[in-house]
């Protein structure tokens, strides 16, 4: 089963989507929740090392937390794909370990 | 499937609390069991029974009761971390010599044994924090 990295903060604030994606194996996927949305949006500093983290992982965002934001999933880059607290929850019983990047 | 949950940032700090309680929620929902919910760090603040959030704000800490009561999960606060922000049940208040208790309804104090018996029986560990 595959890792499920968890990352809450914009990569903006914190490096601690960039040390996940340093060291998170390939086919590991990455759920973007909380402050960490922002790293999901097209047209930012950020958007194209999604794009391309996007070729070895499955990349996720919880959408509550993108609108809670005033952000819409139209503005999410292509390929990364949306859940709810549900699909959460799923992903959290499809993968193992899950590993937060506080 | 079998959860624990590890909250580590107080109530109203930044999104933890909410988001461990909006996990929590959906995962009952699906029929999952939650294990436990430890409070460890500032993560203690959830446990107090004296926040008084404004009326028209969810109150964070009543929310984890009602959960604790409606659904039985296991609230438990690390005594170490309780201590030193002045969270206390009765019977520490009494021990410490302390003139008042605070902790809310359905959480009990214990020690870090019980986020390493949970992270043991449960399937997945979750963590929240900062």
């Amino acid at each position: 089963m595959n890792t499920l990295h968890t990352v809450n903060k914009s990569p903006f604030e914190r490096n601690s989507l960039s040390s996940c994606l340093r060291l998170a194996a390939a086919e590991s996927s990455i759920l973007l929740f909380e402050d960490g949305i922002y790293a999901a949006l097209q047209g930012t500093e950020f958007s194209e090392t999604i794009q391309t983290a996007l070729a070895t992982h499955s990349i996720y965002v919880l959408v509550p937390d993108l609108q809670a934001r005033g952000m819409s999933l139209e503005q999410v880059i292509a390929g990364v794909q949306a859940v709810d607290y549900a699909g959460f929850v799923d992903l959290t019983t499809t993968h193992y370990p899950i590993q937060a990047w506080l | 499937m079998k959860f624990a949950i590890l909250v580590n940032e107080g109530a109203y700090q930044h999104q933890a609390s909410d988001s461990a309680y909006q996990f929590v929620k959906a995962a009952l929902e699906k029929g999952h069991e939650i294990f436990r919910v430890f409070f460890y760090h500032d993560g203690v603040y959830n446990a107090s029974r004296l926040s008084v959030p404004p009326q028209d704000d969810r109150n964070i800490n009543k929310r984890w009761s009602e959960l604790a009561q409606q659904h039985q999960v296991d609230l438990v606060v690390c005594i170490a971390a309780a201590q030193r922000r002045g969270i206390l049940d009765a019977a520490e208040a009494k021990r410490q010599g302390k003139d008042a208790d605070n902790l809310a309804e359905g959480f009990r104090i214990s020690g870090l044994g019980q986020l390493i018996e949970a992270s043991i029986e449960a399937e997945r560990l979750i963590v929240f924090g900062d």
